[in-house]
């Protein structure tokens, strides 16, 4: 075939920009009405995070001391946290299931925008994790807690607990893709989510841990953005963990985000 | 479009892929004429899926050339996507979204319009006897629909070339008719189809052309009457009820009929090529059965169809490498080559 065929057939760099933003929207809405006709997928989403509060609030949280505060309002930022966190597996099995069913292979055969299935996909789960975060700040209210810094820090903490979410989704979005099996996929978010959630500041103060499990707990991502968004809702020192969650999400996107466009194009 | 000239819909040269250590493709060479069926037949882990994956931009190949409806399937990817439609071993359908939404989806990421996109949808829906269930969610559909709504997906974007990796598999005989209507008729309309199956008689049935695949390598190309002769003329077939005396059976006829004769150990049943001896043969091999006292059931003299084909040129039977994913599976035949 000549070049000039081709050159014909290859549409402009501003149709193809249009297409990918049309095609995003496409699969976002797809993605979102898929989430609402599930009943596993909302009661995943709504009552796991309604289960965690009461058990954390009225079972566990006699016991826990929290210096010079309620316990609720310390739990209320955790259990936001551990829930987006745990709200990305439905990202990972998601894709996995689209993978499987050859519903990625159909899309990646068609003239659309190649971008626009994993952009779509984190487009409606950030849809999702905002929904979330407003249904447990709900629930928080409901059994005594309370935003004490004011409405824009409040604010601040929901975006920040969106964006969080999202970037958990970027790392599910890798290994739904790259393990492609359902339960494999599962089963690994479990091993990664799980450590990542309990061993860090969302439902302890980490000084009641062991010196060897404080070093972990103290620096990783999960309990800097927790107590990043803890300040904002509660009010506290907020600078450092603030920086410390912003690298710690840019460090996240900047691997994830690459590595789930790449295993996107060799899925197989 | 750009065949004026009447070229091949798909052209392939030896193309070459290797996944690791596994050279799933070892240099396929296929010309498909427009407006025709070629069937790619071949047992599990041939290369067929790899082919029509690497035909259909899923997959980059290690060397050699691919080129559909003139477009390079590696350098000019996006034409090919504009003229491919692709349907799969699964039904790669949104099984929560209705049978019209699914089709609205794929109209849409063709970039219709929202009522080009709907009046597609209906029409397809209307086409493939999935009208009446165009509102209902796609998980509450037999396999069979879900397979035609699969197939209707894949032709929303009016495509020229159709590749179909093994459309019938895991369907019921009926679906399974159905689904080969829906082909006949797509190809009367002037679609130049790929087909992969392991069903022979699919190929038989379906393609003008058949290309046998075994190992990533052509081992045989050509009509299904042509590779029909090459399987050696007619077929005499039996049963052999008592398993202990399967060996005795062989070992009898092997001798009288020259030729290599298969057999099942599990099912009992035993086939021998005969040439054109026809009745002669089948004379030779009842005597020499009852020469040997072996009882026999179902004795006949029979045309050889494609699953002979296969084992003459492979040497074991087109379904004989199972797979997971609860795959129909004949018995076992083996090769005895002489007497056992």
């Amino acid at each position: 075939m000549t070049a000039a065929v081709s050159v014909a057939l290859t549409p402009s760099l501003r149709v193809r920009l249009g297409w990918a933003v049309t095609d995003t929207l496409t699969i976002t809405r797809r993605n979102l009405i898929v989430w609402m006709r599930v009943p596993a997928y909302l009661v995943f989403t709504l009552v796991q995070p309604v289960i965690f509060v009461v058990l954390f609030r009225y079972v566990f949280g006699g016991a826990i001391p929290v210096a010079g505060g309620r316990y609720v309002d310390f739990l209320m930022p955790g259990i936001i946290g551990q829930t987006v966190a745990f709200g990305s597996f439905a990202t990972a099995i998601a894709l996995a299931q689209e993978l499987k069913k050859g519903v990625i292979d159909r899309l990646r055969s068609m003239p659309m925008a190649r971008s626009a299935v994993l952009a779509g996909r984190l487009v409606a789960d950030t849809g999702r994790m905002f929904i979330t975060v407003l249904v447990i700040i709900a629930v928080g209210y409901a059994v005594g807690f309370r935003f004490s810094n004011g409405v824009l820090p409040a604010l601040a903490m929901v975006l920040l607990a969106t964006v969080f979410g999202l970037a958990i989704c970027c790392i599910s979005a890798f290994t739904g893709l790259a393990i492609g099996d359902e339960e494999s996929v599962q089963a690994f978010g479990l091993i990664w989510v799980f450590p990542l959630t309990f061993i860090s500041s969302a439902f302890v103060p980490i000084a009641t841990m062991p010196g060897w499990l404080q070093a972990f707990a103290k620096n990783q991502p999960v309990t800097n953005v927790i107590d990043t968004m803890r300040a904002m809702a509660i009010g506290g020192p907020i600078e450092t963990n603030l920086l410390k969650s912003i690298a710690w999400l840019v460090v996240i996107f900047a691997v994830f985000v690459p590595l789930a466009i790449r295993a996107y194009r060799r899925a197989s | 479009m750009s065949l004026a000239n009447g070229g091949p819909a798909i052209l392939v040269e030896g193309l070459t892929k290797s996944f690791g250590q596994v050279h799933a493709l070892r240099g396929i060479d296929l010309a498909v004429p427009q407006g025709t069926v070629l069937g790619l037949l071949g047992p599990n882990g041939a290369g067929k899926t790899t082919a029509v994956r690497i035909l259909t931009t899923l997959l980059l190949p290690d060397g050699g050339r691919a080129v559909v409806e003139g477009y390079d399937v590696v350098r000019e990817a996006a034409a090919v996507r504009r003229s491919i439609g692709l349907a799969g071993q699964s039904a790669a359908i949104q099984e929560e979204l209705t049978g019209r939404e699914n089709l609205e989806l794929v109209g849409r990421l063709y970039h219709l319009s929202w009522p080009t996109a709907r009046s597609r949808a209906l029409e397809l829906l209307e086409q493939f006897g999935l009208a009446d269930a165009a509102n209902r969610a796609a998980k509450t559909y037999s396999g069979g629909m879900q397979r035609r709504l699969d197939l209707a997906a894949s032709l929303v974007g009016q495509p020229r070339v159709l590749f179909l990796d093994e459309p019938t598999t895991g369907l019921d005989p009926r679906s399974r008719l159905g689904m080969w209507d829906i082909i006949r008729s797509l190809v009367a309309d002037g679609t130049t189809i790929l087909l992969t199956t392991q069903y022979l008689d699919e190929a038989d049935e379906l393609a003008d052309q058949i290309v046998v695949v075994d190992r990533g390598v052509v081992i045989a190309a050509g009509t299904a009457e042509e590779l029909k002769s090459r399987a050696g003329g007619d077929v005499v077939e039996f049963t052999v009820p008592d398993r202990g005396r399967i060996a005795d059976a062989v070992a009898a006829i092997a001798t009288t009929v020259g030729g290599a004769p298969h057999a099942d150990y599990e099912t009992g049943l035993i086939s021998v090529g005969v040439g054109g001896r026809g009745s002669d043969a089948l004379v030779e091999v009842v005597r020499s059965l009852d020469g040997a006292r072996v009882v026999t059931r179902g004795l006949a003299l029979r045309r050889p169809s494609l699953d002979d084909v296969f084992l003459t040129l492979t040497g074991h039977a087109a379904e004989e490498e199972d797979q997971s994913g609860g795959r129909r599976r004949r018995g076992r035949r083996r090769q005895v080559a002489g007497a056992s």
